[in-house]
């Protein structure tokens, strides 16, 4: 196990150093200056450069391999966008210059979101939303506030389908919502009748996720979106999925009035272990006057002209910047045919890989898939006691990071498989003949199983310890 | 054109026939009515030179200036080489979340020690994994505090307007209502702050050094809020705390703030990091992620994903917030810029920012320029004088120098940092010299 920095500090150590100071030295009163040195490392740049290479090893992003993390998107990253994003007329410039020398970053943002309406249909961009809760949160307001505007004060709840991201519940709560579920019919779509009877003058909208948490596109979407429409609520679309369909179907034709994007799934800019993503919102017409302060205004092209009846703002300035440039060059590079491309491999890849393993790994839908497919290991668990999670934890033994687990909620003992586009069939070919190996293994000698991981710098790790008994920093005692 | 596709048109041929399945039948759930019949209108992809001849033109025609004299929420600190080039490290840029802790332990471990830094520079017991920036995590912090009988929030005039709009754009329809604390001489006007606390107040917001760069009594504050029952939430720019008191000891229950100063590029207001730590007995009520340190089977020390009662994943709409994705790289780099500069490393940048503006401000004056408000201040601070506020921009972005920021027809919230040399500001100072001349 690595040390923590903290462990390798000796006092007195520097790394970097500042030149003498040039002017005269100005010191705080003792009122006002802190009581004890802040116990930060103290190390050399050779110690922090080997800890974090270290750290690094241990570490594994889609540049060490297979990543199918269904919901996630983790397809290559290309590095041309870290080369655009570090431009210095990027990352050097202040969000509050005057806005007469910043015309190359209102060019990049209304590029952007001219693109990103014309791939999803919809008439107006902000790039200000953060990650895909923010912008779900955003785009919830949105809704709220063309409702409150149209004096339609009933409609205080909003429908969210029981196969749903838990983001959108809990954006949809923040926006004020009380929250109805909405339940999946048998070919995992949305159940028509249940949605017709949740449907009332209290709704203010339906939040969707099409294709799917199950990697199957809705076919009712038009008799979905024409009944919310009917009942005087709005449609909201999670853009989590949109890898499937870039080119071949638009959130804006399926009758969907808000979108959010997830710009570190579908458009390559990388996850950096957590972030930072970028979730910008898109809108049809209705929604334009109400977008928040910080968006390029969408016929004036400045960031200092607000919308009418703006929600607010989101966050300072104008959203991750240089997430968006990452994006944009990625969008340019694909072009409209390329990104149709990417999509129909996706598509491929996924269909392929399932076509594979159905057979040892039953699909909890049937049926040809989008982007990502769910299979259960209810079967394998009943007849062997091998789990969901063994599967994933066998798998890192192999070098591939392993699907997501347990989700959808309603699918028992859930993987999650989303290969995605930037994938060989020899890549894909490995993990299926490594997913079946596994699950001879499930049959033959499960324990081998049971004990992976083998080959990670640490076995199975203790959750509820961590939760029971939280250490959640560094102390000299406690983390001996 | 690019192409991220690996496989070829013949692969792919391949494995349609292996996997015997049909391409159409994939797209037979999408109705047609709904399918795209035109491409779309995009430009035809470019190849990488073409692509980066075409950004390079967009960053050309943004000025990037030499010294940058303008903060309000954005700073320009020097970034260590170090720190640039291992955040870069592939495998921290392209992992996604730590999910699986055994694949995961360099990014659950790099999280732990930024929390730990965090602790250690604001006094805190707990942090979390980051937010999406110091205004969304004053938002937050606000969030955290509202019950069933406390239902305000006081925020003062006195920090950040966009923050200050960001929170009651979040609280908007929630039990919570914002109130406005007047200010007086550019700080919190006590009477204000006295005649707002009640039984109802949730929690008392305080910016330190707040937007005017002055140094709140945030100790007396707080105390005038503990004293009604409230919550203090303390929004601290990180960059004074190798010098100041922590959060902690002047009362913070909550510290939260803009950390972009710890080893980001301005970047046009994003990628941000926004950073909370709080007391053990709120950690509980934080949003987002959090690592905390178990063991594994074998008794060894390991990192992983914790408390996630609290997150949405598994309390959808019952969740303390609905963040999923934060700024984890960010969060990384700020650990790593704290340890490359250590705690003298920290502190000796805040006295560069405080020397430095102290310089400029007294040079300014010889020119007739006064303080807006006679109050101690760090590194930022507003002046009026003799030229209009957007004279003096113009002026000095003529000379490749970004001024302060322009607040109204006089007033200037300058910010002076570690990477104005001397001779910088003395430019300044001969080149409105000359302009009054």
């Amino acid at each position: 196990m690595s040390k923590l920095i903290f462990e390798l500090s000796s006092v007195g150590r520097r790394c970097s150093e500042l030149p003498p100071l040039d002017v005269e030295l100005i010191e705080f009163d003792e009122a006002l200056t802190r009581q004890s040195t802040p116990s930060i490392p103290e190390v050399a740049e050779v110690d922090l450069v080997r800890h974090y290479m270290e750290l690094s090893r241990q570490a594994f992003g889609v540049d060490n391999g297979f990543y199918p993390l269904g919901s996630c998107t983790m397809k290559y990253n290309p590095k041309i966008n870290e080369e655009t994003s570090s431009l210095a007329g990027f990352a050097q410039i202040h969000p509050l210059q005057p806005e007469s020398t910043v015309n190359g970053a209102l060019q990049s943002m209304d590029e952007l979101s001219s693109a990103l309406c014309e791939v999803t249909g919809m008439d107006a961009f902000t790039l200000q939303p953060s990650a895909g809760a923010h912008g779900e949160f955003t785009g919830l307001l949105l809704i709220h506030a063309y409702h409150q505007h149209r004096n339609d004060l009933k409609r205080t709840k909003v429908l969210v389908p029981d196969s749903a991201h838990g983001t959108n519940p809990a954006s949809a709560a923040m926006a004020g919502y009380s929250v109805i579920s909405v339940p999946s019919n048998d070919k995992g779509g949305v159940d028509v009748d249940a949605l017709k009877s949740a449907l009332s003058d209290e709704v203010a909208a339906l939040m969707l996720t099409n294709p799917n948490t199950l990697g199957l596109f809705d076919p009712n979407i038009l008799e979905i979106s024409r009944l919310v429409h009917e009942a005087g609520g709005l449609v909201y679309y999670d853009g989590a999925n949109l890898n499937a369909i870039m080119g071949i179907a638009r959130p804006g034709d399926m009758g969907f009035d808000v979108v959010h994007l997830n710009l570190h799934k579908t458009f390559s800019t990388p996850h950096g272990g957590g972030g930072p993503g970028s979730g910008p919102v898109g809108v049809k017409s209705c929604l334009i006057p109400f977008l928040p302060k910080g968006t390029l205004h969408p016929t004036e092209k400045k960031l200092t002209v607000s919308s009418e009846f703006p929600i607010g703002r989101m966050r300072s300035f104008y959203g991750n910047f240089l997430t968006n440039i990452r994006a944009l060059t990625y969008i340019l590079s694909l072009g409209g045919e390329g990104l149709k491309e990417a999509s129909e491999n996706a598509v491929l890849n996924a269909n392929y890989m399932m076509a594979k393993l159905s057979d040892l790994y039953p699909v909890a839908y049937v049926g040809p898939c989008m982007h990502e497919f769910v299979v259960s290991c209810q079967k394998l668990k009943d007849e062997t006691g091998i789990t969901a999670k063994d599967v994933s934890k066998a798998l890192l033994d192999y070098g591939i990071h392993p699907p997501t687990m347990y989700f959808p909620n309603i699918v028992h003992e859930a993987l999650m498989i989303e290969p995605t586009e930037t994938e060989s069939k020899e890549t894909l070919d490995r993990a299926i003949d490594v997913l079946r190996e596994i699950h001879a293994l499930a049959y033959s000698n499960p324990q081998v199983l049971l004990d992976a991981p083998k080959t990670m710098p640490i076995k199975r790790v203790d959750d509820v310890l961590a939760a029971r008994h939280p250490i959640l920093k560094y102390t000299p005692e406690g983390a001996q | 054109m690019a192409s991220y596709v690996v496989n070829t048109k013949e692969q792919r041929e391949k494995m349609l026939a292996e996997a015997g399945i049909d391409e159409q039948s994939f797209y037979a759930s999408i109705p047609q009515d709904v399918k795209l019949q035109r491409p779309l209108n995009l430009p035809k992809g470019k190849s990488e030179l073409e692509v980066l001849r075409h950004m390079k033109h967009l960053a050309s025609l943004n000025t990037v200036y030499d010294v940058v004299l303008r903060g309000a929420g954005s700073e320009s600190h020097f970034i260590p080489a170090v720190v640039r080039q291992l955040s870069a490290r592939e495998e921290f840029v392209t992992a996604y979340t730590p999910y699986q802790a055994e694949l995961s332990q360099g990014i659950l471990q790099s999280i732990f020690e930024y929390q730990s830094s965090i602790c250690a520079i604001t006094g805190m017991d707990a942090c979390n994994a980051s937010v999406y920036d110091g205004a969304s995590a004053v938002a937050e912090a606000v969030n955290m505090t509202g019950d069933r009988k406390r239902t305000v929030a006081l925020l003062p005039k006195s920090i950040h307007p966009e923050t200050l709009e960001t929170v009651k754009t979040y609280t908007q329809w929630l039990p919570i209502t914002v109130k406005e604390v007047e200010i007086k001489d550019g700080k919190v006007d006590v009477e204000s702050l006295k005649s707002l606390l009640t039984q109802e107040t949730a929690c008392l917001v305080l910016q330190q050094p707040n937007y005017f760069g002055i140094l709140e009594d945030v100790e007396g504050l707080a105390k005038l809020a503990h004293e009604a029952g409230a919550k203090v939430i303390v929004s601290a720019n990180p960059m004074t705390l190798g010098v100041l008191k922590t959060p902690r000891e002047q009362g913070a229950d909550i510290a939260v703030g803009e950390a972009q100063p710890l080893g980001l590029p301005m970047s046009f207001g994003g990628p941000y990091l926004g950073y909370m730590a709080t007391t053990t007995d709120m950690v509980r009520r934080l949003p987002g992620r959090i690592v905390g340190q178990t063991k594994d089977l074998d008794g060894k020390r390991a990192f992983v994903l914790t408390l996630q009662a609290r997150e949405q994943h598994i309390r959808r709409e019952k969740a303390s917030s609905s963040i999923c994705s934060n700024q984890a790289h960010c969060a990384l780099t700020a650990g790593m810029y704290l340890a490359a500069m250590g705690p003298q490393g920290l502190k000796d940048v805040a006295t560069h920012c405080t020397s430095k503006a102290h310089y400029l401000f007294n040079q300014l004056s010889t020119l007739g320029f006064k303080l807006r408000y006679d109050s101690s201040f760090f590194h930022e601070f507003v002046t009026d004088g003799p030229l209009s506020s957007h004279k003096v921009e113009d002026v000095l972005s003529s000379h490749g120098i970004l001024s302060g920021l322009p607040l109204d027809e006089t007033g200037i919230l300058w910010c002076v940092t570690e990477t104005s040399t001397k001779n910088d500001l003395d430019r300044v100072v001969s080149i409105l010299k000359e302009v009054l001349a």
